[in-house]
């Protein structure tokens, strides 16, 4: 459906027990857009996103994806989203192509498409030569790559990155940024970036959403959030003054 | 399906290069050969001078060279394969944090436990068949007897329960790597319940003194009943029930000891034949029918809880 949001969400709430982990969230991201996703550790980002992908059980509230609801069709929803978890688990016997092979395959795509992908993303994010080695001997930042080459082997019509570029070195981090922009630039790509390096986000997000201890407390474009919190002419406040003048706010 | 055929695919290959797997495969398949081997030899000066033995092959099963007979390593081993092939089989995944990497995947969540189970029950039919193979051809060799068909027909059905037998002792393994989260806690769980059901229970058994006052029958008596009680609790004792009678056609009662009067006696004795497989089989019906229930149960009970937990624990 065209003009359909590709992430919306009607007053989401997440409890475990009394903890409130997201509160009353309502939260409209459209196709092709990056957006940033900021707040503390702990804010409820992750467990949003395990909601939109269907593998958390909203307490109330509604999410969509694509106008899909991921508690009733999951699978649907999860063919659309490529997941890039904070702190992703590898398996470490095997190597960067078997991995990619065994993604493909519980993807369900058929093995000559899924040879030619697996080498287009390893080349995509730089890991091409070291396809053969055992992801236990991997470092950190190499690991990071591979884990974004399982989303772009997917194909997804959304990302989920969560903290993509931690644990990279600068040349990794620019070529993670650059992968992003061109996906969406190429493919109309949704990406929903979360981060707590604003300069980055900055960068490459077009609408940024800020979430406090649950609650969504600001989402627009970077001009709007610093009209919101500085008034006209504020324009020399960076993403980072205005998120600390948010979380003061929120926290005070 | 074709994520659980990923899974299954990778599970397999996962326990068929773990050097865990290699070793007790290995153990096991010595042991076993040992056992046979000496069986086999000890069944050739038995039969030395007989005219026409009958299920001379069976005998290798049945029958002890050095310690116990085959029947019964299977019985207190054969869970060992199960446990250690099942007990980090999701802990591990989640501890890694692979289980929310498969989880975000196009699947149902229920895939990656059938796909566990199912690569397991592979591995270890696999196991048994070959294990039993081995023996197949050493019988050969030792006692010069080739198996007909009836005791072929015995033989996979021996092969049929048995697998079911560790299988559940797989299910376990798998419930308690779902229940607890570190590797060490669900592997020492695995052991003691295994501890406890195999060598415990049938020892609480034969340890009740006998009552004052009563008579040498009525010990053997009330020791019978509560043995019989006791193994409803015991795997181990069902399985060897089961065993005793498939791998020996001259058994007409699973239990170790049945009180006959006269007239049992007399046509107990007319018709010493040996039984059929279907007589057989109906025997140790009730005993099948036990070990195939809590094999269910224990999946059951595992697929549930692994449905239900929250992933965000994950």
């Amino acid at each position: 459906m065209p003009g359909q949001p590709a992430i919306q969400t009607q007053e989401l709430c997440k409890r475990y027990g009394a903890q409130v982990a997201v509160d009353r969230l309502n939260l409209s991201v459209a196709e092709g857009e990056v957006f940033g996703f900021l707040g503390p550790n702990g804010a409820g980002k992750t467990t949003t996103l395990l909601m939109l992908l269907g593998l958390t059980e909203p307490s109330s509230g509604t999410a969509r994806v694509f106008g899909l609801d991921p508690r009733r069709q999951p699978i649907r929803v999860k063919r659309q989203i490529g997941y890039l978890q904070e702190n992703m688990g590898f398996y470490r016997d095997l190597d960067a192509r078997q991995m990619l092979d065994f993604i493909a395959e519980l993807n369900g795509l058929p093995a000559k498409e899924a040879g030619e992908r697996a080498r287009a993303a390893l080349r995509a994010v730089g890991l091409a030569e070291e396809a053969g080695k055992k992801i236990g001997a991997y470092s950190r930042g190499m690991r990071q790559r591979l884990g974004l080459a399982e989303v772009l082997l997917k194909q997804p019509r959304i990302a989920f990155l969560d903290e993509p570029t931690i644990g990279l070195d600068p040349d990794g981090t620019a070529r993670m940024l650059e992968v992003i922009e061109r996906l969406t630039r190429e493919h109309g790509m949704t990406v929903l970036l979360c981060s707590h390096l604003l300069e980055q986000v900055e960068r490459v997000c077009t609408r940024i959403g800020i979430m406090i201890t649950g609650r969504l407390v600001a989402q627009g474009t970077l001009a709007e959030l610093r009209t919101a919190k500085f008034g006209v002419g504020g324009e020399e406040y960076t993403l980072e003054q205005i998120y600390l003048r948010y979380f003061r706010e929120s926290t005070a | 399906m074709s994520a659980l055929r990923a899974i299954m695919r990778k599970e397999v290959s996962d326990h068929f290069s773990s050097s865990r797997f290699l070793i007790l495969f290995s153990l096991i398949a010595m042991v076993s050969v040992l056992m046979v081997y000496m069986a086999g030899l000890k069944i050739a000066q038995d039969l030395e001078g007989e005219v026409k033995p009958t299920f001379v092959f069976l005998m290798l099963f049945t029958s002890s060279g050095i310690g116990f007979p085959l029947v019964q390593f299977v019985a207190f081993f054969g869970p060992l394969v199960g446990l250690i092939l099942g007990f980090d089989s999701i802990n591990r995944e989640w501890n890694e944090g692979t289980l929310s990497k498969l989880l975000a995947q196009p699947l149902h969540r229920d895939a990656v436990i059938n796909g566990k189970f199912l690569a397991g029950v592979l591995v270890i039919g696999v196991t048994l068949t070959a294990i039993v193979l081995v023996i197949t051809g050493l019988g050969l060799v030792t006692l010069g007897v080739v198996p007909g068909a009836e005791e072929l027909y015995r033989i996979f059905f021996y092969l049929l329960v048995s697998l079911v037998y560790v299988c559940f002792w797989l299910g376990v393994a798998i419930l308690f790597s779902i229940l607890f989260r570190s590797i060490t806690t669900s592997a020492l769980a695995s052991l003691a319940s295994w501890i406890f059901f195999s060598f415990l229970i049938p020892a609480a058994a034969s340890a009740a003194p006998p009552l004052s006052g009563e008579s040498q029958t009525g010990y053997v008596m009330r020791m019978a009943e509560l043995e019989r009680t006791l193994s409803l609790f015991s795997p181990m004792r069902m399985y060897l029930e089961s065993m005793a009678v498939i791998v020996d056609p001259l058994r007409r009662t699973a239990s170790a000891l049945v009180a006959v009067g006269r007239n049992e006696d007399i046509s107990l004795s007319r018709f010493a034949g040996p039984l059929s497989l279907d007589q057989s089989l109906l025997m140790v019906f009730p005993q099948i029918v036990f070990l195939v229930a809590i094999l269910v149960l224990c999946f059951a009970v595992s697929y549930i809880v692994f449905q239900r937990r929250e992933i965000r624990s994950i």
